[in-house]
This record gives structure tokens, C-alpha cells and sequence, in this order.
């Protein structure tokens, strides 16, 4: 425990010290923050508009960029500890590689977790303050709290990536089409599959077809809640098959487990 | 006392697929022993520190270091008693040496509170603690690679491997090195230098290996491996005469067949003959400096890499 606790510290001092733990908060609370007060600008108003609303374009936003900044964040911790010869160097130390890895998941889970608090917080308790409904809040904190779900599952992700490949280059290509996949191509196909084939896919069959993208996840549990006007696409359909929340949550856990266990199943096959 | 080996191969080998890194090699390194590891790049060094750090384990053979299969759980606890520099490392550019040091110092099972003073007297150890406070990038190749010896001399290792360790050091930095060589040397460590033949090696080291492709060539003291290597000894003279050395033993039929023709004043003389020759130049008045060259260890070297490179194309050329 105390070799996974050093690693993470020194992982987390590196997100401070290369200004990833700021510049993430300053996204964060700059998009929320202006979507908050701006978001109703189409419709003619500025200034605080609904909650939902708030919400749902928040998370709308958040499933593009929270899985891109894990993947930034994370694509190189192994395969760029590989190519300065500090991964081999630390392997022979009494360290193991589950250590190493959980250490590094911690370190730099605990920036995007922080971030993610901290940048979305600040609209929170904006919002809080000018609307002094304590219903913000928990609606904020199902909204953090899955958002930093999203994020863990990425960097997990973005762990497999950077395990799998031998040159760092190579591994920021492979972040990029995973990002591509997960947030955009995923949907696409999804739609197609709906309307292109006739009876092609049930409801219950597409909700299924979500649990296998976590970005999908993400948009369910924090959409699920709203009125269908403020949603469309696949995901109406699917928010009426509705899973409950809790169900959704633990889809989302094993979409942080399940990558991180992986990714553990890969580094003890490596060789070095 | 029973002369355990620290370090022990037998048979051990790796293979890659088809390709055999390393094959079966057979070697010991006692406590206070200090072995040199020779060979080009792919010659199978690094692969033979890996086995024997444990990060691989062994196609065939047996790998044992302080009495247990380095690759094994049990072998854990012997880990922080191992130190281990490897080739071109670059450490964590944006952190501070101390930084740097103090990470590996508190990976290698030191207590948080002890690993910063610790820290501290491994850098001055190698002298850099003037640039402690400062980010590794804008370390010099020398100070880059002084912390990562720092680095490797963490908890006084019993087993050191040090993989091209005097590479970008200066000639000061690189007396200090060797100082601490043996230093370590005497308090019973066990070191394994690898490297390219290096003038200033020789010595400080007990024994060499030669390696290439993944074979041994030779291992033995230095004097061992010259006798193998049956090298000349060179013998230099200058005379006062005209004709210099070569007109002074035209008439000694025994001198002057060791007389070579691409350098004058030289004679090649074998190992054994080298003194009785010494005795009869001595003897000869004309002379006025004489000048004794034993083959040195990269002479050894080449000598053995060129003949292991005859056999091959003698063997290629038999099946052709």
C-alpha cells in the first residue's frame, strides 16, 4: 500500500507541476459556469435558466471533453515511462506492476476527480446561491459524480492504450480514434442501426447496446432525469426503457473496473 | 568461510521467438567481486542484466541471485538490495533531481521522513547537490547521469549492475566513479560493469566476460584471458645508432624474428618469451629507452570478437 501511495503521490505532483490540475479546473468551471448563464442565450435570454436544462447541457458538453482530457492526460504514462527507461528501471525495484499501475490510476484519477469537483463545483454553488434550491445540488452531484466516473474509465482506458503500444506517438493515435469512436462514431452507428433497419434493434436491445460505451452511460444517468424535449436522437429512445439510476452507476463502476483489470492483465504479460 | 556465489547462471538463456538474446551461459559473481561485461550493442548484456535483475525470466537454465530465482515472490524482499543503472535513462524532466531521488530513494522501502536526508547524501555523494533544487531538464548529460548512479547506490546494494555507467562523464566525474567502485567493492559489494571496453577499466575490475551475439566468447581475469588470447607483448626501443632498434638485432638470429616489418623499432614477443628478450635488449649497449606494452584489455577484446567472427565465416563458407 505504502509503494501504490508514493507512486500516486508522485503522479499527482506531476499533474500539478505540468498545470493539468488547473487547466482542467479552469475548463471546467469556465464551460459550466458560462453554460449556466449563457445557455439560455439561443432563446433570447441570459442569466440563470433551469436546472434541467443546465444540467443537460452541461453533460452534453462534459461527455465530449471529459474523456478527451483523460485520454491527454493519461495516454503516455506507460509507454512514455517506457521510452525514457524509467518503467524498466522501476520494475526492478520492490515494486509490482499492479502497484505501479494502481498507483499511477490513483495519482491521476485524483486530478480528474479534483478537477472535475472542483470546476463543476464552482457552478454549483453558483447556481445555489443565486436559486438557493438545495435540489441544485444534488442534481450537481449526480452530475459530478458520474462525470468523474466518465473520467476514471478513460484514463483506465487510456492505461490500456498506453500498455498495448511501444511508442508514444502511436499511443496518442490510438487515444484519438478510441476519443473518436466513444463520443462520436458510437452514436452514429447506433442511429443508423435505429432508423436505417427496420426493426433492426428493440428498446430494451438498444439500451443494451449503450451499457457498451461509457460516454452512452454517462448521457443516461444524467438525462434520464429530464423531460423528453430536451433530448433527442437514440438516446430518447432509450431514456424510455428507462434503467434505473443504480443500475446505470454500476454499469458505469465496471466501466472503470473492468479496463483497470485489463490493463493490470496486460502489464504483467508485457515484456520489457 | 564457504564461498557462496552472490550471482549464478546456469545454463540460462532467453529467447525471443527464433531469435536466441542470450544463449546458455554459465557464470558466478562472489560478494566483493567486480565483473566487467563486454560486448557490441545486441550482444546479449542487456538481456543477461535483465535475467538476472529479474524483469525476464530465463527460457531454459537457471538464474539464482542471493540464493533465489530473482524473477520469484520470495525474492521480493532482496530487491531493495539490488541496484541497477540502466542504459540512456532519462528521468523525470520535470521534477527536481531531489525530487527525482527522493521518489526512488522512498520506492526502494525507505521510510517518508528518512528518504529526503537520504536523498540529500546521495547527491553529494556524486556531487551534484548544487543543481538539487533544480528540474532534471536542465541537467547536463553528465549530471543526468550522475543522479542515475545516485540512484543506483540507494541502501548500499549488495549486487550492483551498471549498464554503460561512464558514459557523458568527464574524466574527474568518471575518477570518482571508480573511487566509489571501490569503495563499494571493499565493503563487500558485487558489481557488474557493463560496457563498451573502456580505457581506465582494466583496473578495476576482478574479471571480464566477452559477449557477442548472445554467446561467451571468454570470461577470466585479464591475465587469464591475455594468456588465452596468447597476444604479443609489444617491446619498443629506440638506439643511438643509426638503423635504430631493427640494425641492433639484425644480427641476433632469435630477436630478429620478432622484428615486424609494418612498424619499425618494435618487436612482438610471446607472453613467455618476454623476459629472457628484456634480458638480451638489455644487454645491448646501444640502446637507450626501452619501452614494455602488454596487451591491454581491448587488444583482448578484438582478438576475441575477430576470431569468434573467423569461426562463423569459416562455418558459413563450409556449408555454402
Amino acid at each position: 500500500m505504502r509503494q501504490i501511495l508514493t507512486v500516486a503521490h508522485k503522479e499527482f505532483r506531476d499533474g500539478l507541476r505540468n498545470r493539468w490540475l488547473i487547466s482542467i479546473t479552469l475548463i471546467f468551471a469556465l464551460l459550466s459556469i458560462g453554460l449556466t448563464y449563457f445557455g439560455a442565450a439561443a432563446s433570447g435570454a441570459v442569466g440563470v435558466t433551469s436546472l434541467s436544462t443546465t444540467v443537460a447541457s452541461l453533460a452534453s458538453l462534459a461527455v465530449f471533453i471529459i474523456p478527451l482530457i483523460a485520454l491527454l492526460l493519461s495516454y503516455d504514462s506507460f509507454v512514455g515511462e517506457q521510452e525514457s527507461g524509467t518503467l524498466l528501471l522501476l520494475l526492478t525495484y520492490p515494486l509490482s506492476k499492479s502497484q505501479l499501475l494502481l498507483g499511477k490510476f490513483i495519482g491521476q484519477g485524483s486530478i480528474i476527480a479534483l478537477a472535475t469537483l472542483l470546476g463543476f463545483g464552482a457552478s454549483a454553488v453558483l447556481l445555489y446561491f443565486q436559486l438557493g434550491d438545495i435540489a441544485i445540488l444534488s442534481a450537481f452531484g449526480l452530475f459530478i459524480f458520474s462525470a468523474i466516473l466518465l473520467g476514471l474509465s478513460f484514463t483506465a482506458i487510456a492505461y490500456l492504450i498506453s500498455l498495448s503500444v511501444s511508442e508514444k506517438s502511436k499511443a496518442a493515435g490510438f487515444a484519438l480514434i478510441t476519443w473518436f469512436l466513444f463520443a462520436l462514431a458510437f452514436d452514429l452507428a447506433l442511429l443508423a442501426l435505429l432508423v436505417g433497419v427496420d426493426e433492426g434493434v428493440t428498446q430494451q436491445g438498444l439500451t443494451q447496446l449503450m451499457m457498451l460505451n461509457p460516454t452512452d452511460i454517462f448521457r443516461l444517468v444524467n438525462l434520464a432525469g429530464l423531460e423528453n424535449t430536451n433530448v433527442n436522437g437514440a438516446l430518447s429512445v432509450a431514456i424510455n426503457a428507462s434503467l434505473s439510476q443504480t443500475q446505470l452507476f454500476s454499469a458505469l463502476v465496471a466501466w472503470v473496473v473492468l479496463p483497470l483489470t485489463l490493463a493490470i492483465f496486460i502489464f504483467k504479460k508485457k515484456t520489457l | 568461510m564457504m564461498n557462496t556465489p552472490l550471482v549464478s547462471l546456469v545454463e540460462a538463456g532467453k529467447t525471443y521467438g527464433q531469435l536466441a538474446a542470450l544463449s546458455s551461459m554459465t557464470m558466478s559473481l562472489n560478494e566483493g567481486e567486480v565483473l566487467g561485461l563486454f560486448g557490441h550493442n545486441g550482444a546479449g548484456k542487456t538481456t543477461m542484466m535483465k535475467l538476472i535483475l529479474g524483469v525476464i525470466s530465463p527460457s531454459h537454465g537457471k538464474v539464482e541471485v542471493m540464493g533465489m530465482a530473482p524473477d520469484s515472490k520470495e525474492a521480493w524482499h532482496s530487491r531493495s538490495k539490488v541496484g541497477y543503472l540502466p542504459e540512456n535513462v532519462s528521468f523525470y524532466e520535470q521534477l527536481t533531481g531531489l525530487e527525482v531521488l527522493t521518489y526512488f530513494v522512498k520506492l526502494k522501502g525507505f521510510a517518508n521522513k528518512d528518504a529526503k536526508k537520504q536523498a540529500i547524501g546521495l547527491l553529494e555523494q556524486v556531487g551534484i547537490t548544487y543543481a538539487m533544487k533544480r528540474q532534471v531538464k536542465t541537467y547536463s548529460k553528465g549530471m543526468r547521469q550522475r543522479l542515475g548512479l545516485a540512484q543506483a547506490f540507494i541502501g548500499e546494494p549488495k549486487l550492483l549492475l551498471l549498464d554503460e555507467p561512464t558514459v557523458g562523464l568527464d574524466p574527474i566525474a568518471t575518477r570518482d566513479f571508480y573511487k566509489t567502485v571501490d569503495q563499494l567493492k571493499s565493503n563487500g559489494s558485487s558489481i557488474i560493469l557493463c560496457s563498451h571496453v573502456l580505457p581506465g577499466v582494466e583496473q578495476h575490475i576482478d574479471r571480464a566476460m566477452i559477449l557477442s551475439s548472445g554467446k561467451l566468447l571468454a570470461m577470466g581475469t585479464l591475465s587469464e584471458l591475455r594468456q588465452q588470447a596468447a597476444l604479443p607483448v609489444v617491446i619498443k626501443a629506440t638506439s643511438l645508432k643509426e638503423g635504430g632498434l631493427n640494425g641492433a638485432v639484425a644480427q641476433d638470429s632469435k630477436l630478429k624474428c620478432f622484428l615486424t616489418d609494418a612498424c619499425p623499432d618494435t618487436l612482438m614477443v610471446p607472453e613467455h618469451e618476454k623476459l629472457s628478450v628484456l634480458k638480451q635488449l638489455l644487454n645491448l649497449s646501444e640502446l637507450d629507452d626501452i619501452h614494455v606494452e602488454s596487451a591491454n584489455l581491448e587488444q583482448v577484446y578484438q582478438h576475441f570478437l575477430s576470431r569468434h567472427e573467423l569461426a562463423l565465416h569459416g562455418r558459413k563458407g563450409g556449408q555454402s
